[in-house]
């Protein structure tokens, strides 16, 4: 067998099994919580009878073991089930929250990954000079912010003020692409400040490591300019580094974003997790958690296995 | 003033000319742009409603989990959403008493036992059918069954028998109660076709607009109901959009994306009223903030220690430090101005000696516990903290312990001897009473039981005599402000803003956003 297949049929079963452990761990969680959903849903005006009422309608009489049975037989199903707060279908209604979020996390990496990477490779290129430690100075700074802070000061400015952008990111079916690139304009603008040290300090480092090689000086002799050394000796070399903090920035794009989805009232997957999580409702915590997950495994796992095929000693392993 | 500057007015406030522009041409003739704001808001006003556009407001309140059935309704975003395609029979009415809605008239038995609520005919819900008196008995029958889980089922509870005669729909109670008609204004008691039986999310009313697109937590779409029966409702099209982050509700007022807001935070209403365009409302209402203790348990059960708390509450730097003074201070009774049949009571104030006395006299010498949380009421933290203060100069010694937000209603609040809590109050002084300070209440949050409270309070109900009413509760009121287990320091203001863009506000419509009905009241200015 191709032991880049065997490699990639070992990490899926792994992540598979992972997942099932998550699931478990998220259930468990949200058991352990004080209060129940039918105490979440009535508030403090619940009378002893429509607790009870509600909690019999919902079955939260029996027993947890039972309720994590029956949730992870409909799962094997492809059935997540309906949420206990407005039994609504979560398949339907979490479709397009992930759409959502994805949405936004496209547009973000789109914008932040080509441009971290540019501007790494310009910070090599004038190394210890002004535009060096003027774009290290710059985004350490965006990365150290919070990151509502730089909305809020996005949004204040930019929305405000200056009227370019809208400080409401909720975007919906009625709108055209246009439209809706418009209205995540400073959302996005955030999540690619917040994103864009990390992947240009590694791209920094990865180069510099990679620059100080017998075969860099051979090309320099050669008497290629600067630039192309950059790019056809040196990044080749430092792909997997790169790619590895990619990897872990985009996961931090699609599962992390629920606070600039908070301050920008973006209809993404992470705000509404936060709210069945404060209401207790299990099947849908656990729909969402298991997409997260899958989502963190998932890129995780393209990110080993990239750096592991640019790799030619970890292709050909003796 | 000359004809021209009143002609671009009129035609500013009419929609004919935008805004902006007549501010440049009133500048043009010489006007200054304040006097022109000044000139173009009355002149709005003169003009009356305007028909068309789209009202945006910015709600907070709301979550993805939210289920559209009235019976289930529990924040404010939930309240509006079924305001605006549902109605109840009866309702309160801006600046006092009761506004006829699905009900054309009620009238009731000497004894305010049996009442009689005539229905309004020739009206129709969403769907086509007409209403019917059965419609309003399927929709309580949903609300007071033995299996419902309404948050109305408290106030239904007192039902003996209903039924429908023709469009008559007839109540009768198992103890009269002059009140009822109020207690039907509640917001989860909106009439469906068949009670909502066959689908209670379905969001089929009567109401002035119809529910167009739905999605929890995030927006909600409206278009006027052209076949409502009196008309109701100016713009076409209303849209509201869930803003829970309070910086970002703010934002979106003062960049013009929507054209109203709720809950405008205390903090930072000062600063939102002096931005240009925008309007900042506040109005007193019956919600307030308590320190609640079981007057039932050691040491709360010694009345010198429950006065030596009272005395020792500085209530007026809690109404400047917590609410930013968007409030009133309260007398350890949970009435206010709001409530119909108020009576005034003497004010206790803030007397550390009084509270010195007392706490020497009741023996005891250890601290006191008091259990808090962030989301008992906003800044609760803050206030327990300004409270041992103030009890500190007292020499009564307070000890404060935080409380996770997660669980605390169900954990803390009723169960614990003392905490911090709120209420928002109930449209009549029976209701507060029968809800939380009634010796059988469900909610007796306080342990207060008395024999001779209890009993006016059950005689008040079937006097239908208003002078004898309001002696009785003010009676009440002075038990309860001596003897009861409340500390409540003060009320909380509702406040709210709109810009501009839409006009209408009427301030002395009740509770927030003028009772919610706020986007169905008021109209886009263009």
């Amino acid at each position: 067998m191709n032991p880049a297949l065997k490699l990639v049929a070992q990490r899926l079963a792994l992540g598979i099994l992972l997942l099932f452990l998550v699931s478990i761990l998220i259930f468990v969680g949200t058991i352990i919580l004080p209060g129940d959903v039918a105490q979440s849903i009535l508030g403090q005006s619940a009378t002893p009878e429509a607790l009870a009422n509600l909690r019999e309608e919902l079955g939260l009489n029996e027993p947890a073991l039972q309720r994590y049975l029956n949730w992870l037989g409909g799962l094997l199903q492809g059935d997540l089930g309906t949420a206990l707060t407005n039994g609504q279908d979560i398949a339907a209604s979490l479709g397009g929250r992930l759409k959502n979020t994805l949405f936004l996390a496209f547009w973000a990496a789109i914008v932040s990954v080509p441009l971290a990477i540019f501007l790494g490779l310009l910070a090599v290129r004038y190394r210890e000079r002004w535009p060096d430690k003027l774009i290290s100075a710059v985004t350490l700074a965006s990365i150290s912010i919070p990151e509502f802070l730089i909305g809020y000061v996005l949004m204040y400015f930019i929305g405000v003020k200056l009227g370019w952008a809208p400080t409401v990111a909720t975007i919906h079916d009625g709108m055209s692409l246009g439209q809706k690139l418009n209205t995540i304009a400073l959302p996005v603008s955030v999540l690619t400040l917040v994103v864009l040290a990390h992947m240009m300090r590694m791209t920094r480092a990865a180069i510099l490591n990679v620059m100080q090689s017998a075969y860099i000086e051979t090309a320099e002799l050669k008497g290629l300019s600067m630039f192309l050394i950059i790019w056809k000796h040196a990044f080749p070399n430092s792909i997997a580094p790169i790619v590895n903090v990619v990897m872990l920035n985009l996961a931090y794009l699609v599962v992390g974003v629920v606070v600039i989805e908070v301050v920008f009232t973006y209809p993404g997957m992470g705000q509404y997790l936060v709210d069945h999580v404060s209401k207790r409702d299990i099947p849908v915590v656990q729909a969402c958690g298991l997409i997260f997950a899958a989502v963190y495994i998932g890129l995780n796992m393209v990110a080993d296995i990239v750096s592991i095929l640019a790799n030619p000693r970890l292709r050909h392993p003796k | 003033m000359n004809d021209e500057l009143k002609y671009l007015s009129l035609r500013a406030a009419t929609g004919r000319l935008s805004r902006r522009s007549f501010l440049g041409r009133a500048g043009a003739l010489g006007l200054s742009a304040v006097a022109a704001n000044t000139m173009l808001a009355g002149a709005v006003k003169a003009a009356g409603p305007q028909k068309g556009g789209t009202i945006k407001v910015g709600i907070s309140g709301g979550g993805s989990s939210d289920s559209l059935d009235p019976a289930l309704s529990a924040n404010q975003t939930q309240g509006m959403v079924s305001r605006m395609w549902g109605e109840p029979l009866v309702e309160l009415k801006a600046g006092g008493g009761l506004e006829m809605r699905l009900a054309e008239e009620f009238s009731s038995s000497p004894d305010a036992r049996v009442w009689t609520f005539k229905i309004r005919s020739g009206v129709s819900f969403s769907n086509g059918k007409p209403l019917t008196a059965e419609d309003v008995m399927a929709t309580m029958e949903r609300h007071s069954g033995e299996d419902t889980k309404s948050g109305a089922l408290g106030i239904m509870r007192g039902i003996k028998a209903m039924r429908a005669e023709g469009m008559d729909f007839v109540i009768e109670l198992e103890t009269a109660n002059a009140d009822l008609p109020y207690l039907l204004t509640d917001y989860h008691l909106l009439i469906q076709p068949n009670g909502g039986n066959d689908d209670p999310t379905a969001a089929i009313g009567t109401g002035p607009y119809v529910l167009k697109s739905v999605e929890p937590g995030v927006r909600f779409v409206f278009e006027h109901n052209a076949n409502h029966w009196n008309g109701e409702g100016h713009a076409s099209t209303v849209e509201l959009t869930v803003i829970n982050d309070d910086t970002a509700r703010m934002a979106a007022l003062q960049s013009g994306q929507v054209h109203m807001v709720n809950r405008v935070p205390p903090r930072t209403a000062g600063l939102v009223s002096r931005v240009p365009g925008v309007n900042v409302h506040s109005k007193s209402g019956p919600g307030h903030y308590v320190f609640i203790a079981h007057v039932d348990t050691d040491p709360f059960s010694n009345q010198d220690v429950m006065l030596a708390l009272k005395y020792g509450m500085n209530r007026q730097e809690m109404v400047d430090k917590i609410l930013f003074g968007y409030g009133t201070v309260g007398n350890d009774i949970p009435i206010n101005a709001s409530y119909p049949l108020f009576t005034d009571l003497p004010q206790r104030e803030y007397d550390p000696e009084k509270a010195a006395h007392h706490w020497k006299k009741s023996g005891h010498d250890q601290p006191v516990l008091l259990r808090t949380s962030d989301n008992s009421f906003p800044g609760a933290p803050d206030a327990a903290a300004l409270f041992q203060q103030s009890l500190s100069q007292a020499g009564v010694p307070l000890e404060i312990k935080r409380e996770p937000n997660d669980g605390y209603w169900s954990e803390v609040w009723n169960k614990q001897p003392f905490c911090t809590s709120y209420w928002s109050g109930r449209p009549v002084q029976d209701q507060m009473y029968s809800t939380a300070y009634l010796s059988s209440a469900d909610w007796n949050d306080t342990r207060f039981k008395n024999e001779q409270f209890d009993q006016l309070l059950v005689a008040a109900r079937a006097e239908l005599d208003e002078g004898k009413r309001k002696q009785m509760y003010a009676d009440m009121g002075m038990i309860l402000h001596n003897e009861g287990g409340l500390i409540c320091p003060m009320f909380n203001d509702f406040v709210d803003a709109h810009n501009d863009g839409v006009a209408g506000w009427d301030a002395s419509a009740g509770f927030s956003m003028m009772n919610l009905y706020a986007p169905v009241k008021m109209w886009v200015t263009g």
